[in-house]
């Protein structure tokens, strides 16, 4: 389904529409609130952009240090081209150790490839044990948001969920209540889990160590309990050195809810006594983007959630109407680059406005790079015929000024002379809510002309 | 200094009111200013819609038009926009560079060129502003709420010398309308919804009249009040610097 078709569905329930967006206007006005006292803001968003493009650039070298550090502190290290072998890795490790039960903190990479359906299919149990993603895993749902992944839930919503899953009492959508009994059965879960999963943030060629942000030290929680710890990460997520953490971190935070930190930023390094850990670095397409110039900024991303929450549009849309793992802005420009036909229709879901570059903490220019994929998508995947042919005719008529005079004379005509019926019927999509202008009697052009013949 | 000014082929085919008060707003300064006969278009509804390569022609119209002005001015901050940003794709030449360089959007030539803030208007309504985002974020026409900036607005300093007018702050002070060009008509529902939102502010503030530095916003505002029949009248912001009410 297209962003559009799936965005007006999404719109025909017009407050939770008005609902959405202020929740993550909200987010959005929080993050303006704590990053305007940050005086150097602009210039730590220059280090930011500056670090990742340098990361970028040499990437091969950082890999292969990264990997070095990592395998002396005992880590076991995992390349993986692409989601398959990613999920045959992961699957693989928990096999070796006859691991069943499985709890994993979030991770963006994961759910890109699908690594839940993956391994329950071998009859492993995976609980995602961030708040949110359990909200959406037990309402079969993929994350809307990749930070605030069951914002699209009301608190009611949640509520029947959880009688329904947790056999919890109704409550009226009471967060306290619905917390607490969250947080009761995630601590059987991660009491009786075989092994824990997580994601990265950052992983550090320097040391080889990696640092996991989460608001509900359930990364930790599952790490230190579990006897393995698997971290999966894409090859985009590596710093040069542990300093730079001092840049991403405040970047991160800020821009992702107005926190001046995450609540947990833990640190590993090696595995603890007795246990283990292992590292998958996966590409799955990361390669691919960085060789297009035009596009390899957007692997400066360090998945704050703030264009998504700045959208006009993705706070109208909801993330659902993406149909991607990454949904809003940046997944408007990751996504066409994975599955071009598929995605073809998230750089028009937006109306260039800007805010996503201006908002991004590593200053990707998000909405240049939707230009540039628009130019692209015209050329290589089917259009429809009416618009190819309207293009065509306005770029003739646009370059003789004749033509464009008599056309121009047409259509003033039709906007005074026909009836309000005709002018906003059915073809005519912009009448549906709106009016057009009444069509002036004279042109500019004509006025001009005339004027100068009085003088 | 001789300027050749650009009046976008949707403001002169629909909205002549708002190239009149642009020239005659020039004029009133003193400045020699010249439309030049033939021109069209800046390209930018093709190429925002993905069809750069249809533009070129366009383009090239628009280059041959006015490359001999010292600067070009236009009531349009999308279209300066896009001249300034787009036209790489035109090969590159002494006269592409100088139209790129010399193009500019109203207030922002009267506030920068001209230097003046003081157009000697009169305007006794409360105004809300619509900060147009191709200006705002493209040709930093003002500073935005993302960045940590000092504050600034071109549009705002001229419209805060204007007599009697009263300045309406937002709740969002720069909240896209939802126009986007063809997104208004591919992304119908989201389009109008976003500009409902964004009339909506200015009623909740109390604004009396929506003003902007880019007529395409201001026609899908006004489609929308006039849809819905609300208490709002649009003005360009050149017909309020051209006003003597
Ligand atoms: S693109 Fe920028 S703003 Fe969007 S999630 Fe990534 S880092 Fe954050």
């Amino acid at each position: 389904m297209s962003h559009s078709k799936a965005a007006s569905i999404f719109n025909k329930d017009e407050k939770k529409v008005n609902w959405h967006d202020k929740a993550l206007w909200f987010v959005r006005h929080k993050r303006d609130k704590s990053t305007h006292t940050v005086a150097g803001w602009e210039e730590l968003r220059n280090l930011g952009h500056g670090i990742k493009a340098h990361t970028l650039s040499n990437l091969d070298t950082y890999l292969i240090q990264f990997e070095e550090n990592a395998l002396k502190n005992g880590i076991q290290v995992h390349w993986a081209a692409d989601g398959d072998e990613h999920n045959r890795i992961v699957h693989s490790i928990l096999k070796e150790h006859h691991a069943k039960k499985v709890v994993k903190s979030k991770s963006m990479l994961t759910e890109e490839c699908h690594l839940n359906p993956f391994l329950e299919a071998d009859g492993i149990e995976v609980i995602d044990t961030d708040l949110g993603e359990r909200i959406v895993q037990l309402a079969k749902e993929p994350p809307s948001h990749i930070v605030l992944p069951a914002i699209h839930k009301t608190k009611e919503e949640v509520d029947e969920l959880f009688q329904e899953h947790l056999g919890t009492k109704p409550c009226d959508g009471d967060p306290q209540y619905l917390t607490g009994e969250a947080r009761k059965h995630l601590r059987e879960k991660f009491i009786q889990a075989d092994a824990a999963i997580t994601g990265v943030n950052f992983a550090i060629a320097d040391t080889g160590g990696i640092v996991v942000c989460t608001n509900e030290g359930n990364a930790d929680m599952g790490a230190h309990i579990a006897p393995v710890h698997i971290a999966c990460m894409g090859v985009e997520k590596l710093i040069p050195k542990q300093e730079h953490l001092g840049v991403f971190l405040r970047l991160l935070a800020r821009s992702a809810t107005g926190q001046h930190i995450t609540t947990y930023s833990s640190h590993f390094k090696k595995p603890r006594e007795g246990a283990k850990m292992h590292i998958v670095i996966v590409d799955n397409g990361r390669t691919e983007q960085l060789s297009r110039p035009d596009f390899r900024a957007s692997l400066h991303c360090i998945r704050c959630g703030a264009c998504m929450n700045t959208c006009p549009i993705y706070r109208r849309s909801g993330g659902h109407s993406y149909d991607a793992t990454i949904p809003g802005p940046i997944g408007s420009i990751l996504s066409p680059g994975k599955d071009l036909k598929k995605h073809s229709s998230l750089p028009f879901a937006s109306t260039l406005c800007g805010s996503c570059s201006d908002v991004c903490p590593v200053k990707i220019d998000i909405h240049a790079q939707l230009y540039k994929w628009r130019q692209i998508i015209t050329k290589e995947t089917p259009q429809p015929f009416v618009k190819k042919t309207s293009m065509k005719m306005m770029g003739n008529i646009f370059s003789k000024p004749m033509q464009f005079n008599k056309v121009g004379g047409i259509a003033r005509w039709s906007l005074r002379n026909l009836p309000k019926g005709v002018i906003n019927s059915k073809p005519n999509v912009w009448g549906k809510g709106r009016d057009l202008p009444i069509g002036p009697k004279e042109s500019f052009d004509t006025w001009y002309k005339n004027r100068k013949k009085d003088e | 200094m001789l300027v050749g000014l650009f009046i976008p082929c949707y403001i002169n085919q629909l909205y002549p009111q708002v190239g009149k008060a642009t020239l005659e707003l020039l004029e009133k300064l003193n400045v020699e200013v010249v439309y030049p006969s033939g021109q069209t278009c800046c390209g930018q509804p093709m190429a925002n819609s993905g069809y750069e390569y249809e533009s070129l022609g366009t383009c090239t119209n628009f280059v041959e038009k006015f490359k001999e002005f010292d600067y070009i001015v236009t009531p349009s901050g999308s279209c300066a926009y896009h001249v300034k940003k787009h036209y790489d794709i035109l090969p590159e030449s002494e006269e592409v560079t100088k139209v790129r360089n010399n193009i500019y959007e109203l207030c922002d030539f009267l506030v920068n060129v001209l230097k003046v803030k003081n157009v000697g208007a009169r305007f006794p309504y409360k105004v809300g502003i619509h900060k147009s985002c191709h200006g705002l974020r493209g040709l930093r026409l003002g500073s935005c709420s993302e960045k940590v900036t000092e504050t600034y607005s071109y549009i705002g300093e001229l419209l805060n010398e204007v007599t009697d007018v009263e300045i309406i702050e937002l709740t969002r002070p720069d909240e896209c309308c939802g126009f986007g060009g063809t997104f208004a008509v591919t992304e119908e529902a989201i389009s109008v919804k976003m500009g409902k939102d964004r009339v909506q502010d200015h009623l909740d503030n109390g604004a009396e009249v929506i003003t902007a530095t880019d007529t395409s916003c201001l026609m899908h505002l006004e489609g929308l009040v006039t849809r819905n029949k609300q208490p709002l009248k649009i003005r360009h912001i050149a017909e309020i610097l051209n006003s003597i009410e």
